[in-house]
């Protein structure tokens, strides 16, 4: 019975690393419509960014994420408006194509500079400290502040998207871009910074990927399909949605895990297909799209 | 004659598929044909080997191009039946103790029936949704078959020589072309290849040519306007992702029994199956016959020349198919039959007017 129990709560602490994840995609569909097949690549490419900062400077990595950050909204920034702004339009298969173009030169330049060896964010005694919740059961720090920072980019992106001025355009242009444009709101512009922000939050589920476990340059694309499946099941349009389809992942991921070592990607799968038969527009949806 | 007969307007134009090019085609296509499968009288075995793979990765992009480029359904997850297709090959032939030439069809056919039920649930996706789906699918059927310890589970199995040998064809051509039996192993594969890939082009081109072809190239142009027409989009797409499953199930246990070698994780690979494809597809043309031939033939160099690369090779592939989608997205064949008016594959119907026979306009 304990050890059902402490399966569950893995599962909603492993919820928020893949909500994370799903979260900078969640924002990529919901503004710009845009499918961004190289996600996960993006997500690992900031991990070795934060890994090299770290040991460069000598510093923690919980201090190099905060030099990380803005680097990588002026690289989001750039790539949307450099790259990305130039294959949006009816036409599905430029940005797809792009993206997955993307994703393999991420993924191979990855794999030139820093080979094929397994890396980790090392952030001292942080990584295996553990609370004790009694009945034989603990959470490690880690997973839980994952949780949490999970929780608190969901609550950062409602304010920004519902609170503020580039929140509105950002609503706007994902409505209605013509009408937006006419309205005076610079949509490539409006575009590029969402993308940014999304670079922020990749950097923020980076850090955590890191600290949580080995990752090598190939790993991106199994943690694309987690947060494609997280955004899916939580329903389109919806950040608390993607949180709680993030956690319904993490959930069937530990319960098949328990059942067999070898079933942990396969139930979440399983689980994301299953989800689609029965509710093909999610938990929570909230957008037409 | 009554005078109302007379007032009858004779028609005044003519619908023409192909032209002069596409004649020349054709002839050359025949000759290339008969020397293709002559070839191996004089050619040596790494060129055979060559050419195998030639023949499936052309077979592949024909199969994605009418999936994507004709139905709009852009898959990520084509790597799903060529596993498949692998797979079930091994079980039929290792298992089942069948003989290898009989597997092939029976892997398209289980193939297409394990694509209806897929089908019934990505299609629940639409668009680029879609895509990322069909990679899940595809996913699952890797973690499947790892799973399936007769068949080797994760670390894959072998085809041992006694079956990869055991094709009727190949004492023969031991004899014919006095070679041993690896050799004659090769060129059995060869032809059965050529034999896949010409009955791809042939496929292809029939249903592009048949009047679910031009429902095909109406959804392709404006899938509304087709639909509000009479064209029953989910049928026509549904009969599409069967038929191309099928087919890529056919090409993955050919892929496999050349391999003679399975792993799910090379089965199942998205960047053997799906990556290298979209790129020959893009690079060479989406949405015309011709687009794939010469995207498979640019692909085949730059993987023989430049392969050793490795990493900077495929950052230069995924370049190429970046630059081409921003800057030429109809590929390269766009660019020529723009240029010329150029038509090898007469699948398009022209409406050629009496009174100017040359002011064509295409339908």
């Amino acid at each position: 019975m304990t050890g059902w129990l402490d399966a569950l709560i893995q599962g909603v602490l492993l919820g928020g690393l893949y909500a994370l994840f799903a979260a900078g995609l969640s924002l990529m569909f919901g503004v710009m419509r845009l499918v961004n097949l190289a996600h996960g690549d993006l997500i690992v490419l900031a991990a070795f960014t934060i890994l090299v900062i770290a040991q460069k400077f000598g510093i923690d990595p919980f201090v190099a994420v905060l030099v990380a950050l803005p680097i990588l909204f002026v690289v989001g920034f750039l790539l949307q408006s450099v790259l990305l702004n130039r294959t949006l339009g009816r036409d599905l298969l430029p940005p797809l194509l792009v993206t997955f173009g993307l994703s393999i030169i991420i993924q191979n330049g990855l794999l030139q500079m820093f080979s094929a060896d397994t890396q980790r964010l090392r952030s001292g005694a942080i990584e295996t400290a553990s609370i004790a919740l009694g009945g034989g059961i603990a959470v490690g720090v880690v997973p839980l502040l994952t949780l949490l920072s999970a929780i608190g980019v969901i609550v950062m992106l409602n304010l920004i998207f519902y609170r503020t001025r580039i929140g509105r355009a950002f609503r706007a242009t994902s409505d209605d871009p013509e009408v937006a444009q006419l309205m005076g709101i610079e949509v490539k512009r409006v575009f590029a910074t969402a993308m940014g922000l999304a670079f922020v939050v990749i950097a923020i589920a980076a850090l955590y990927l890191g600290l949580r476990a080995n990752f090598d340059p190939t790993i991106g694309p199994a943690r694309l399909l987690y947060a494609f499946e997280a955004v899916i099941i939580g329903g389109l349009g919806s950040f608390w949605g993607t949180l709680a389809g993030g956690i319904v992942l993490g959930l069937a991921q530990t319960i098949g895990a328990r059942i067999d070592p070898e079933w942990q990607v396969l139930a979440g799968h399983v689980a994301f297909l299953v989800v689609l038969v029965i509710r093909p527009r999610g938990l929570f949806p909230r957008a037409q799209d | 004659m009554t005078p109302d007969a007379a007032d009858k307007p004779t028609p005044s134009f003519r619908i023409e598929r192909g032209g002069r090019a596409a004649r020349l085609a054709a002839a050359g296509a025949s000759v290339v044909l008969l020397a293709l499968v002559l070839l191996p009288a004089f050619a040596g075995r790494n060129l055979i080997q060559d050419l195998i793979f030639l023949f499936y990765m052309l077979a592949l992009a024909q199969c994605w191009n009418l999936l994507a480029g004709y139905a709009g359904l852009i898959s990520v997850g084509q790597q799903a039946f060529v596993g498949l297709g692998g797979y079930l090959l091994f079980a039929l032939t290792l298992v089942g103790g069948l003989d290898p030439l009989l597997a092939i069809p029976i892997a398209g056919a289980v193939s297409a029936l394990l694509a209806l039920p897929t089908a019934l649930i990505v299609f629940r996706l639409r668009g680029a949704y879609f895509a990322i789906g069909t990679w899940v699918v595809a996913e699952v059927y890797r973690l499947v078959f790892a799973q399936i310890k007769p068949l080797g589970g994760g670390t894959g199995t072998s085809l041992p020589p006694a079956i990869t040998s055991s094709m009727p064809a190949i004492e023969w051509v031991k004899v014919l072309f006095d070679v041993r039996t690896p050799a004659a192993r090769d060129i059995v594969s060869y032809w059965v290849a050529l034999a896949l890939a010409a009955a791809t082009l042939i496929f292809v081109y029939l249903i592009l040519r048949s009047r679910r072809g031009l429902a095909l190239g109406a959804i392709r142009d404006q899938e509304l306007a087709a639909s509000s027409l009479g064209v029953d989009i989910y049928r026509v797409k549904l009969a599409v992702y069967v038929a191309t499953a099928a087919m890529t199930g056919m090409i993955g246990a050919l892929i496999y029994l050349q391999k003679a070698r399975i792993s799910p994780d090379a089965a199942f690979s998205v960047l053997d199956w799906t990556a290298y494809v979209l790129f020959i597809v893009v690079i060479g043309g989406i949405g015309t016959m011709e687009g794939p031939v010469i995207g498979a033939i640019i692909f085949y160099l730059l993987q023989r020349y430049l392969a050793d690369f490795g990493a900077s090779y495929l950052i230069l592939l995924g370049t190429l198919g970046i630059l081409i989608m921003l800057f030429a997205p109809r590929g390269l064949w766009g660019l020529v039959a723009d240029r010329y008016n150029l038509t090898l594959f007469p699948i398009r119907r022209r409406l050629i007017l009496a009174a100017e026979d040359n002011g064509a306009g295409e339908v």
